[in-house]
C-alpha cells in the first residue's frame, strides 16, 4: 500500500542544514511530548482522551514548515497534527495545561487537548466535527484574498472527514473562490475503527480534487522532506494566486484512534510492520546522517527536548484548575458574562426573591 | 418623506452598512447580478462589486463556515440563506462552530445569517419556516426576528455591527405589505430591547414578527367589541430575551397570551412561560396561555394553511379567555 508513494526529496534543496535540523526538532518534540502525556495519562493527571500521532510526525511537520510564518500563513489542524501547531509555535507548556484541564491552559479548561488555537502565532483550533475546518479555512483565506494580503492557509483533514459533507462543499467554494488554501488529506488508513475501503470507493483520494477541478497530488506521509516539497509547491501556488491544491499525504496510523482504543480491528502484523519498515523519525535520522549529521548532534537535541518536556511538566502540575464560575464568562462578547442560575446563587428561590403584589392570594388583584 | 417597505429596510441597511465599513460583505446564493430570489440585494452587486456581493454554490454549511472564517479575521459577513428553511443545512456550522467559538476558543464571529422566514404566503413546508426555537437553545447566537420596517432597518444594522452572530429572521409576509416613513441618520435599534406596540392595561400578548400585526388587529377589534385594553409587546430580540419587558407587561395587567407563528411543541412560547413563572408568578390571575400553529410541518393550500396558523380571530378568542379569570 503506501509504501509503494515514496518520492524524491530532491525538490527540498531550498532547506539549509539548521532547517534540516528543525524538522527533526519538530518531529521529534511531538513524539516526545505525547510520551510524556502517555505517562501523565497513566498517572490519571490527563482529563479525558489522548490522541497520537506515532507514525504521522513527518506529514504533520513537513507540511506545516512549508508555510511562510513571516507572511501570516494559518493553518488549522486535525487530532494527529500536533507536530503542525508545534511548528507554528505551540508549546509543550500549553500544550500539557490543555491535556490537564487547567484553568491557566489556552482555553481555560473549556476545551480538550489540542483543541485551541491562536490568530497571532497562526493556528486555528479545530473542532470534533470532521470536515468543518475546511469551509472555515475557506473563509479564513477568502479575506486574505479579499485584503489583497499575501498569505496562505492551510487545513488538515483525515481519510474519514473527505466522507462529510462539510468537506465537499468547504473546498468547493474554497475552489470556486480561489481561495489561497493548501487541503492536506491525511491519509492513515483508519478512521477510528473504519478501514479506508469502507470509507470511499475511490481509489486515490487525491482524485477527489479532479471533481473539484483543482489539482489533486499524493506523496509519501511519512518521508518529512517529500511532505515538505509537495506542501511547498502547493503553497507557492495558492501565493500566487493559483487556488486551492488538494495533497494526500500516505501514512499510518499506529495507535488506536484515542488511547484507550485497543486496535482489535488492525490485520496482525500490520502496525509492526509500519513501526519496523516506515518509522518517520527512524527513516529521517538515516537521511540526516547520510547527510553528515552526527548521532551526537542529533542527541543534543533529544536532551534538549528531554528538558524542555520535563520543565513544562512540572510548571503544568503546578497550574491550577479553574475557578467554576468561570463557566459563566465568554459565551458572548455583550453581555461577556451569563448571569448564575438562582439554585447557584446561595439557594435565593424565585419566589422569596421577588416582591409580591398586595393581592396576592386573593384573586382580586 | 416617502413610506420606504420592510424590504426596502433591509436593503437600505444593507447598503449603509457595506458603505460605512469595508468589512462588511455579504454571501449567498443568486444575491449578485440577479439580486436575490426576493430582491433583497437587489444593487448591491452594481455598487460593490462581486468580490463583495458573492454569488455562492449551493452551499450553506459552506456559507456559514466561511463566513465563521473570513469574521475570525475581522471582516464582518452577512450570509443571505435563500429561504430560511435552508438554514439547517448550515446548522453543525452555526451550532457547534460559530455557537462555541469564543467561549472555546476566545475567536469571534461577528456576522450574520438573514434570510426570508415564515409563511402565510402558501410556500408550502419548505418556504415557510419559522427556524427561531431550534436556535433559541443555543447559547453563543442572537436571534432577531422584526416586525416593523423601522426594526428591520434598525435590527440589521446593529446586528451587522454586533461582535457575535446574530441570526436575522426576516418575514416574507411583511417584505412588501408593510411600510412606513423610517427614522432619518443612523438609525439603530439595540438588540435585546422588546418594544410596546400597543399600551394597554387589562391583557397582555406577548409576541413577535408577523403575528405583531395580527395581535394589533385583534386588539383593536377587542377594544371596539369588548371594551379591553390589550398592551401588545413585540419582543423584536429573542435572544437574549427582555425578561425586563416581560415582567413589566404581566405586572401591569397579570394576564400573559403568548403568541406566534411556529409550532407549539418546544417553541418560544413554552420558554416565555416558564420565565414568566420564575419571575412573576405572584402577579398572574390567570394561566399564561398560548396561540400558536398546530404541531404539524406547514401544509400548502390555503385552506389547510389557513387553518394550522394563527389567525387574529384565535388570538381574540384567547385573549376573551383570559379577559374572563
Amino acid at each position: 500500500m503506501a509504501t509503494a508513494v515514496r518520492r524524491k526529496a530532491a525538490e527540498s534543496a531550498d532547506l539549509d542544514r539548521a532547517q534540516k535540523l528543525e524538522l527533526y526538532y519538530y518531529m521529534r518534540l511531538t513524539r516526545s511530548l505525547e510520551e510524556r502525556l502517555v505517562n501523565l495519562y497513566r498517572q490519571t493527571k490527563v482529563v479525558g482522551g489522548l490522541f497520537r500521532s506515532l507514525g504521522q510526525e513527518a506529514d504533520a511537520v513537513g507540511s506545516a514548515y512549508a508555510l511562510d510564518r513571516t507572511k501570516g500563513d494559518i493553518l488549522s489542524p486535525l487530532i494527529r497534527n500536533l507536530g503542525s501547531m508545534l511548528v507554528q509555535g505551540a508549546n509543550p507548556l500549553e500544550i500539557i495545561r490543555q491535556y490537564m484541564a487547567k484553568g491557566d491552559s489556552p482555553t481555560r479548561g473549556r476545551e480538550l487537548n489540542i483543541h485551541y488555537g491562536d490568530l497571532v502565532r497562526g493556528f486555528v483550533g479545530q473542532i470534533s466535527q470532521l470536515g468543518d475546518m475546511v469551509p472555515v479555512m475557506a473563509g479564513v483565506t477568502l479575506s486574505f484574498k479579499m485584503r489583497g494580503q499575501d498569505r496562505v492557509g492551510l487545513v488538515y483533514v483525515g481519510d474519514g472527514a473527505t466522507s462529510t459533507g462539510a468537506f465537499h462543499e468547504g473546498i468547493n467554494f474554497a475552489a470556486v473562490q480561489q481561495c489561497p488554501l493548501v487541503v492536506i488529506v491525511e491519509n492513515n488508513g483508519y478512521a477510528y475503527s473504519t478501514p479506508l475501503s469502507k470509507q470511499t470507493a475511490a481509489r486515490d483520494l487525491k482524485d477527489k480534487a479532479i471533481g473539484y477541478g483543482i489539482p489533486g497530488e499524493q506523496a509519501d506521509g511519512n518521508d518529512v522532506l517529500a511532505t515538505y516539497a509537495i506542501t511547498k509547491r502547493a503553497v507557492d501556488r495558492a501565493r500566487k494566486g493559483g487556488g486551492p491544491t488538494l495533497i494526500e499525504l500516505i501514512t499510518y496510523r499506529r495507535k488506536g484512534h484515542a488511547e484507550h482504543d485497543n486496535q482489535s480491528y488492525v490485520p496482525s502484523g500490520e502496525i509492526e510492520r509500519w513501526e519496523k519498515e516506515n518509522d518517520p523519525i527512524d527513516r529521517y535520522i538515516a537521511v540526516l546522517h547520510a547527510d553528515g549529521v552526527t548521532s551526537a548532534e542529533l542527541g543534543a537535541i533529544d536532551d534538549r527536548i528531554r528538558t524542555e518536556i520535563d520543565a513544562a511538566t512540572d510548571e503544568a502540575e503546578k497550574s491550577p484548575m479553574p475557578e467554576p464560575t468561570d463557566a459563566l464568562v465568554g459565551v458572548y462578547a455583550e453581555p461577556s458574562i451569563v448571569p448564575p442560575l438562582w439554585f447557584r446563587e446561595g439557594i435565593r428561590s424565585a419566589v422569596t426573591a421577588h416582591e409580591r403584589p398586595a393581592s396576592w392570594g386573593t384573586h382580586d388583584g | 418623506m416617502a413610506e420606504t417597505t420592510y424590504l426596502e429596510a433591509i436593503r437600505e441597511a444593507l447598503f449603509e452598512e457595506m458603505e460605512r465599513d469595508p468589512n462588511v460583505f455579504c454571501l449567498g446564493e443568486d444575491i449578485g447580478a440577479y439580486g436575490g430570489a426576493f430582491k433583497v440585494t437587489e444593487g448591491l452587486a452594481k455598487r460593490f462589486g462581486d468580490a463583495r456581493v458573492i454569488d455562492t454554490p449551493i452551499s450553506e454549511a459552506a456559507i456559514v463556515g466561511a463566513a465563521a472564517g473570513a469574521a475570525h479575521m475581522g471582516m464582518r459577513p452577512v450570509c443571505e440563506m435563500q429561504f430560511i428553511d435552508f438554514i439547517s443545512c448550515g446548522y453543525d456550522m452555526l451550532t457547534n462552530y460559530v455557537a462555541t467559538a469564543r467561549y472555546r476558543a476566545m475567536l469571534g464571529c461577528p456576522m450574520v445569517v438573514r434570510g426570508p422566514s415564515g409563511g402565510y404566503v402558501r410556500g408550502g413546508p419548505f418556504h415557510s419556516q419559522n427556524p427561531e426555537a431550534a436556535f433559541l437553545h443555543t447559547p453563543g447566537l442572537k436571534i432577531v426576528y422584526p416586525a416593523t420596517a423601522a426594526d428591520a432597518k434598525g435590527l440589521l444594522k446593529s446586528a451587522i455591527r454586533d461582535d457575535d452572530c446574530v441570526l436575522y429572521f426576516e418575514h416574507k409576509y411583511l417584505y412588501r405589505r408593510i411600510k412606513e416613513e423610517l427614522p432619518t441618520g443612523d438609525h439603530l435599534v439595540p438588540i435585546g430591547k422588546a418594544r410596546v406596540a400597543r399600551e394597554g392595561k387589562d391583557v397582555s400578548i406577548i409576541t413577535y414578527a408577523a403575528t405583531v400585526w395580527k395581535s394589533l388587529e385583534a386588539a383593536e377589534r377587542l377594544e371596539k367589541e369588548d371594551g379591553l385594553s390589550v398592551e401588545v409587546i413585540d419582543l423584536r430580540t429573542l435572544l437574549p430575551m427582555d425578561d425586563e419587558a416581560i415582567v413589566a407587561t404581566v405586572k401591569k395587567t397579570n394576564r400573559a397570551l403568548i403568541v406566534h407563528e411556529d409550532t407549539r411543541t418546544g417553541g418560544v412560547a413554552g420558554e416565555i412561560t416558564s420565565r414568566i413563572n420564575e419571575l412573576a408568578f405572584e402577579w398572574l390571575d390567570a394561566p399564561v396561555l398560548r396561540i400558536t400553529a398546530a404541531d404539524v410541518p406547514l401544509p400548502y393550500s390555503p385552506p389547510l394553511e389557513d387553518y394550522v396558523l394563527p389567525q387574529t380571530a384565535d388570538i381574540i378568542a384567547g385573549v376573551r379567555r383570559l379577559a374572563q379569570y
